[in-house]
């Protein structure tokens, strides 16, 4: 499974709703298709999609094929963090430069 | 200046950095809409053209950001208690479009020699969630390198 298929998976807001739908729990392509009003060859179609890129898994029971989310916490943990991470250090490193141009020259006793 | 990021527990993000600003000037620039959307823009070439933040209790929080090219996404949110110039304490979710679950974040500001240290404490999302900010995020990203495919091509 390569990152840019998870990303490429990802990238498609139905897909994403569908992930949504899944974290409430496991669920067939038969429940996934109605919300959506798609139909469920198209459903199924970007289930592949997901399934591939390891975002969910398929198990057979009877004649349903239920999917849910791939439990894959701490990658998607670490990455999230990471994407959060590197937003607030720009985001800081701007306010340092804000706040040194607001500030008022020190009066204390560190003042040359 | 460093910055610390880790998690508590499952569902916590504990954020700590030093500023060379005393709190009081802290605390402005995270409450005072005219110095916020200075700084809170996340990655670079995006801005806020949006900043509402009453602070004060139950007063209302709307960030709406753009990166220029048509793409954007906003957070709203309320201020829940006020310690001037100490802590803040929100809660906020995004719309990338659907609303994410709420966050609760508090944010502490105290006196470090002339400076202050600042450790912002908030809740991790759920995988959905994190999934679909992750796609806003790489959306972004994708279409840059897309962009420059088609100059290639």
């Amino acid at each position: 499974m390569s990152l840019d298929a998870t990303f490429a998976a990802l990238a498609d807001p139905t897909r994403r709703a569908i992930l949504a739908q899944l974290a409430l729990g496991e669920t067939t392509p038969m429940d996934l298709a109605r919300p959506f009003q798609m139909s469920q060859p198209a459903v199924s179609k970007h289930l592949k999609v997901l399934e591939q890129a390891g975002l969910i898994l398929r198990r057979v029971d009877g004649t349903r094929r239920p999917c849910r989310l791939a439990p894959q916490p701490i990658r998607d943990i670490d990455q999230w963090l990471g994407q959060l991470r590197t937003a607030l250090a720009a985001n800081y490193d701007r306010l340092d430069a804000v706040l040194a141009a607001s500030l008022p020259p020190s009066t204390g006793d560190n003042s040359p | 200046m460093t910055m610390t990021l880790h998690t508590e527990g499952d569902t916590h993000v504990v954020v700590t950095r030093r500023f060379a600003a005393p709190p009081e000037a802290v605390y402005r620039a995270h409450t005072d809409p005219a110095l916020i959307r200075q700084w809170m823009l996340g990655p670079d070439g995006w801005t806020m053209p949006v900043c509402q933040s009453d602070a004060v209790p139950g007063g209302l929080i709307r960030f709406e950001w753009t990166d220029g090219a048509g793409n954007g996404f906003y957070l709203t949110g309320t201020y829940l208690a006020l310690e001037p110039f100490h802590r803040i304490l929100h809660v906020e979710r995004m719309h990338i479009p659907d609303a994410t679950p709420d966050n609760h974040v508090e944010t502490l500001f105290t006196p470090d020699g002339t400076g202050t240290r600042m450790v912002l404490r908030m809740t991790l999302p759920d995988a959905a969630t994190r999934a679909a900010m992750l796609a806003t995020g790489m959306e972004h990203g994708m279409e840059a390198s897309y962009a420059r495919l088609d100059g290639l091509a």
